[in-house]
């Protein structure tokens, strides 16, 4: 078991279903033996607002939010929040990202424009980039809602904790019904590579 | 067993495990998630109070009988609740009481980050703050045994950071052998006429000196020796970022943050060679240290506002010459080369409040806000607020206007006020507006719920905590028995009602109230919210007039690059089928998606 903490960020707009992906993240390392810590904040943020949630586990973990530049997988919902978050990564760090837009308030009314280029601007500063298809993914799986899930495969890929951990957190936290087409499209999001 | 849990769940789960059978509170970012937990207790009645000063004052009816009670709030509802705080100091209790206040540093949610420990020596009774979620449940227990040991209420302090953040909790059974609560008779302790009050006061001064001495070595109060040339004092959460950014320095984990352990904090001043105070906010500890004629830094390094992170803390220590200067992780010129939209909170698509707001914009009406999700009428493209200062303060803030300005402006101010913040303390100010003939309009927005901090039931939404069925207060009612003479119920998706009435009133030389009369569209309960059918633009009729963008509706998309010169789009995703859009466009490009 390592020494280290290992710190994800989850970031993305406020509704994506950022914390229940934070709360299975947390419960598969509990399982895993670890000490986790996460936090996030609610309220006034979750009307479609930008959201940002911290998970950090390790054998003992103090600190619930991750310490600027100290990040070590940045696992976004939505790209431009994914690259608003960047200077929480460490050098090296690693960032999952699914490949959707959601255009903020402004950018609907005309005011502003969706920055283009993103995902490339992000990989040129962390070449260990992971460009996800979620919903396609999803569909593929048999539902399109699972697409978080399969984001979470992706990220599984990183970490090195036992499958049968994932699995258990799954069946705790995912309703009965929807658990098949989730763990499915946890292994076609755990299979991709950079 | 072991859980993940929330500071919150962790302080409902420690109330259960100390035995507490009453629990009452009013909700508020970031506490309310204690009493939404708390009902999966079925042994603890719990109930949301139309305010914090009820919840409080019901506590104490428990605590006087002998039940242990709970009562929990956001830092600024402990103003609200400060009345019966302050003379509950001096009564005592019987059955242990436990006011859990949840500050938030930061203003994640709120209005100020006012400094709740300066209540605990204010009101002088002892305050607790736990670091972690684990340690939420445990001072839960501590705090109820503090109390009735004591003969004193306890706060519990937690802040945004504690409450919205999880860690590993070991669960315990509950409690047993409790006394059961009966009607006791002890009148000399708790009517608070002056002649008893004088002898009450004593014996507070006398506790809060006990309690002090006993501060010294209580096991939550922790001295933590490692390398002796720092020392630092602090709690809460900034203990878990001390020892994440300078896990070799000796601390000082004070449990109770009120009264301080002197003797314990001269022990540790006098074993480390620079001694440091970490806290959020004011120098509460700092002053009281400082005070006792010991050499300690504090707020010369740290901030005042805001709240501390790990590298708040470790910036503030490179300053006072401690450590080296941070080194920046990243190259900072690649990182934020794209300047970002930002992306703040708007009302969800279907709000009937949105309406409301946009024709407010163009009424150019005065309006003083109010807290609730409707305080987003603030920000562009609606822009329709012009104050926004506490719960209820609407109403008051508009009969102040009108009483100086000209009967020209009289005509432009609306107070516009939400259900659950007009039960909360909205009411006396109508009283007030009425009364004393203040010429304003107020607009309830009644949605049925307590919306912002999510949907939570109150006295006008029919239902309790609990989910049973109860009374619903019958606002146009209450402002008639008020005396409001005109109180008009309009729907607030038909756009030409909502503006002809609120023209009407407006001109009228007297107080009237609008109330607004569709539900919340987040409201989960069958039968409330009704999604309406699907509308979309037709791209051959809209001329890219923009009109219906003045809505700032989430559903509601500007496409640039289609059409002449642009065209809207509904994402039907999004789409609740509201109508108020369909109303706006005067080329008939929106209507019922095909």
């Amino acid at each position: 078991m390592s020494e280290q903490v290992t710190n994800i960020l989850l970031v993305g707009v406020g509704g994506q279903g950022i914390l229940l992906a934070s709360e299975i993240l947390s419960e598969t390392f509990m399982l895993a033996g670890y000490d986790v810590k996460k936090s996030e904040i609610h309220g006034m943020s979750q009307r479609g607002g930008s959201v940002v949630s911290h998970v950090r586990f390790g054998q003992e973990v103090f600190s619930p939010i991750v310490p600027e530049g100290e990040g070590d997988i940045l696992f976004g919902f939505e790209l431009m929040e994914t690259y608003r978050y960047l200077p929480l990564l460490k050098k090296g760090g690693a960032v999952v990202v699914n490949d959707l837009q959601i255009a903020p308030s402004s950018v609907l009314m005309g005011k502003e424009s969706y920055p283009e280029g993103l995902a490339e601007k992000i990989r040129l500063q962390f070449p260990d980039f992971l460009l996800v298809d979620g919903q396609g993914i999803a569909r593929e799986a048999g539902n399109p809602r699972a697409a978080n899930t399969a984001l979470l495969g992706a990220v599984s890929r990183r970490l090195e904790i036992p499958e049968s951990c994932w699995m258990q957190a799954f069946e705790k936290m995912v309703p009965a019904k929807a658990l098949d087409v989730n763990k499915k499209a946890f292994y076609l999001g755990r299979e991709l590579k950079n | 067993m072991k859980e993940i849990l929330s500071g919150n769940e962790a302080i409902a789960r420690g109330a259960y495990e100390a035995g507490v059978k009453v629990a009452s509170a009013y909700p508020g970012t970031p506490s309310t998630e204690i009493l939404e937990n708390i009902i999966r207790y079925k042994e603890i009645n719990a109930s949301w109070a139309p305010n914090e000063k009820v919840s409080l004052e019901v506590a104490m009816g428990a605590s006087f009988t002998g039940a242990r009670a709970l009562v929990a709030m956001k830092h600024v509802g402990v103003n609200v609740a400060a009345d019966p705080l302050f003379t509950l100091s001096y009564t005592g209790v019987k059955g242990g009481l436990v006011l859990v206040t949840a500050d938030d540093p930061e203003m994640h949610s709120s209005q100020n980050e006012q400094d709740n420990r300066n209540y605990a020596k204010f009101a002088k009774m002892p305050m607790l703050e736990p670091g972690d979620s684990r340690e939420c449940k445990e001072f839960t227990r501590i705090a109820f045994e503090l109390s009735e040991q004591y003969d004193s209420p306890v706060l519990l302090r937690t802040t945004t950071r504690i409450s919205h953040s999880k860690s590993i909790v070991e669960l315990a059974e509950p409690v047993t052998g409790l006394p059961v609560p009966a009607l006791v008779k002890n009148a000399a302790k708790q009517v608070m006429l002056p002649s008893n009050a004088r002898v009450r006061h004593p014996l507070v001064e006398e506790r809060i000196k006990n309690l002090a001495a006993a501060a010294n070595t209580m096991a939550i109060n922790r001295m933590e020796l490692r390398d002796p040339a720092v020392g630092i004092i602090t709690s809460g959460v900034c203990y878990n970022y001390v020892r994440e950014v300078f896990p070799e320095f000796s601390t000082l984990k004070l449990g109770m943050v009120y009264p301080l352990p002197i003797d314990l904090i001269r022990q540790f001043a006098a074993t480390v060679d620079r001694l440091f105070v970490v806290e959020e906010l004011d120098p509460f500890f700092e002053e009281q240290i400082k005070a006792q004629g010991i050499a300690v830094s504090g707020k010369e390094f740290l901030p005042l506002c805001g709240e501390l992170t790990p590298e708040r803390i470790r910036t503030a220590f490179a300053t006072a010459g401690i450590v080296p200067g941070n080194q920046p992780a990243l190259d900072e010129n690649q990182l934020q080369s794209v300047p970002l939209p930002g992306r703040p909170p708007n009302m969800c698509p279907g709000c009937p409040h949105r309406g409301v707001f946009y024709t407010l914009n163009r009424l150019k009406a005065y309006v003083t806000g109010d807290i609730g999700c409707y305080t987003l009428g603030f920000l562009p493209p609606l822009s329709a607020m012009e104050t926004c200062v506490c719960m209820g303060a609407s109403i008051g803030n508009a009969s102040g206007v009108v009483k100086v300005v000209s009967e020209e402006e009289r005509k432009k101010v609306v107070a516009v006020i939400g259900d659950s913040t007009f039960c909360h303390s909205g009411v006396t100010g109508l009283m007030d507006m009425v009364y004393n003939n203040a010429p304003a309009t107020v607009i309830i927005l009644d949605n049925r719920i307590t919306a912002m901090t999510g949907r939570q039931d109150n006295p006008a939404s029919g239902h309790t905590l609990m989910d049973d069925p109860t009374n619903r207060l019958d606002l146009p009612q209450l402002c008639k028995a008020l005396g409001v003479r005109h109180v008009r119920v309009i729907n607030p998706f038909d756009l030409d009602e909502t503006r002809s009435v609120l023209e009407e009133e407006m001109n009228r030389p007297e107080p009237s109230v609008i109330i607004t009369d569709k539900p919340c569209i987040l409201v989960k309960r069958a039968g409330v919210f009704q999604r309406g059918p699907l509308y979309a633009v037709n791209a051959e009729n809209c001329t890219g007039c923009r009109a219906c963008l003045r809505l700032g509706c989430p559903a509601i998309q500007w496409r640039p690059n289609e059409g002449a010169k642009g065209i809207s789009y509904i994402d039907p995703a999004l789409c609740t089928g509201c109508d108020v859009c369909r109303q706006l466009c005067k080329f008939n490009a929106i209507g019922r998606a095909k």
